[in-house]
């Protein structure tokens, strides 16, 4: 019993949230959940703490591991009766990338996306990327698919390095 | 009739997955192994959060293992063009090309009707196939308007493939009770808009569209082609030889 109410006295939703900014994409490890947007609210109640979270993509593997690193991060803090609940709206683009989260990514060696999600890309012309490294515009994509579904293969026609950009959708 | 519909998109979604799945490996260059295992993952996810919601709307606590990997063949409402199978790498392309045109404009519609979880996962769903689509239009159009033999072979699979197309737009009680009750597609206009623009990539492709025929159809029935029989043999074998084996 006195876990359950220690819950609501000893952690409010904004300290979650802070909390949480030290939680990682696995697949991108320099990005915290925060950063990525996938977090879309905490509820303190004196039943327990709920998180909703939103996928990236649908198939996207990362989904269940990133929630199971969630809850085990606030109950290894304490917290008890953790629930995640998936939310699917509104869905997830890359524009809820948060702006240090695009920072971080281009510092990685990611070049963030670039554009406005959501617009029909099916015959829109290609954008300039910006090599991530020396910032060229002068890119060359290598594959419009990458190593997770997130992102896409290209390289630096300035400075040859290979690297991955961030789709945007 | 709103579970029946929903279960009719998972099944897509899942049979399609997993002939994508079936590609891996098969790939004639990197960029297109990728490609098939992130479409494949798409079709997957696509397809765990139709189940999911089958499942609650059903109300008998069957998970979307249970729907994906317990049900015999005629049980599956998927239409016949997805569970045709892969052949070569143009067959797969036009495969894909025919369908994606389709479900790209089903789940844009989706995105409008008044059945809200059905709204919110094609949301979240059409912006991949959006993507698949321009990936798989690039293809048509380069093989199609490529050499003799790649134009030649392009155009036989279109041939080959065009009678599954019919079963997308033959709309049923199921569909015009989903139109009527829950603000869904309306066929007659998908297919308006369908055959324009698939019309206007096989242009680009040099690829004549085949004359009208006669359609296939039943798959929404439960009636399949034999390569379905084969799919799922292999797709459900884990679930049927080790019941309820988990990771």
């Amino acid at each position: 019993m006195s876990s359950l109410s220690q819950n609501a006295a000893t952690m409010t939703s904004q300290e979650i949230l802070t909390l949480l900014q030290s939680v990682a994409d696995p697949e991108i490890p320099v990005l915290s959940v925060i950063d990525l947007g996938i977090v879309r609210g905490v509820v303190v109640s004196p039943e327990g703490v709920e998180v909703a979270v939103a996928p990236t993509y649908t198939g996207c593997p990362a989904t269940e591991v990133i929630e199971q690193m969630i809850a085990a991060k606030l109950e290894r803090n304490g917290l008890r009766n953790v629930t995640i609940k998936r939310v699917l709206s509104p869905p997830w683009t890359t524009d809820w990338l948060s702006d240090s989260g695009r920072r971080k990514l281009k510092a990685y060696g990611i070049a963030p996306p670039q554009g406005e999600a959501g617009k029909r890309s099916l015959l829109a012309p290609e954008l300039r990327i910006n090599c991530p490294r020396c910032s060229a515009d002068r890119t060359t994509r290598v594959s419009e698919f990458g190593s997770t579904p997130c992102k896409a293969s290209y390289k630096c026609d300035v400075c040859l390095e290979p690297f991955e950009y961030f789709k945007c959708l | 009739m709103l579970l029946k519909y929903v279960l009719r998109l998972g099944d897509n979604a899942l049979v399609l997955g997993q002939r994508l799945s079936e590609l891996l490996t098969q790939a004639p260059e990197l960029e297109e192994e990728l490609a098939n295992a992130n479409f494949a993952l798409d079709y997957i996810g696509q397809a765990r959060l139709f189940y999911s919601y089958a499942g609650e709307l059903e109300g008998k606590e069957r998970t979307e293992d249970d729907f994906g990997f317990l049900r015999d063949g005629n049980e599956f409402r998927n239409v016949l063009l997805v569970e045709q199978p892969n052949g070569h790498f143009g067959d797969a392309i036009v495969r894909q090309f025919l369908f994606e045109s389709f479900y790209a404009l089903q789940l844009e519609a989706l995105t409008r009707c008044s059945a809200a979880r059905v709204a919110e996962i094609a949301a979240r769903a059409v912006k991949e196939i959006h993507y698949h689509l321009r990936h798989v239009s690039q293809w048509l159009v380069r093989l199609g308007d490529g050499t003799d033999e790649s134009h030649s072979r392009m155009q036989q699979s279109l041939d080959d493939q065009w009678r599954f197309t019919g079963e997308l737009f033959a709309g049923d009680e199921v569909d015009g009770a989903f139109e009527r009750e829950w603000d869904g597609p309306r066929l007659a206009e998908l297919e308006k808009i369908w055959n324009e623009n698939v019309d206007a990539v096989l242009a680009d492709a040099t690829l004549t569209r085949p004359a009208a025929q006669w359609m296939d159809g039943g798959g929404r029935r439960g009636r399949h082609t034999e390569h379905f029989g084969y799919l799922i043999a292999e797709m459900q074998f884990l679930q049927r030889a080790y019941p309820g084996a988990r990771w």
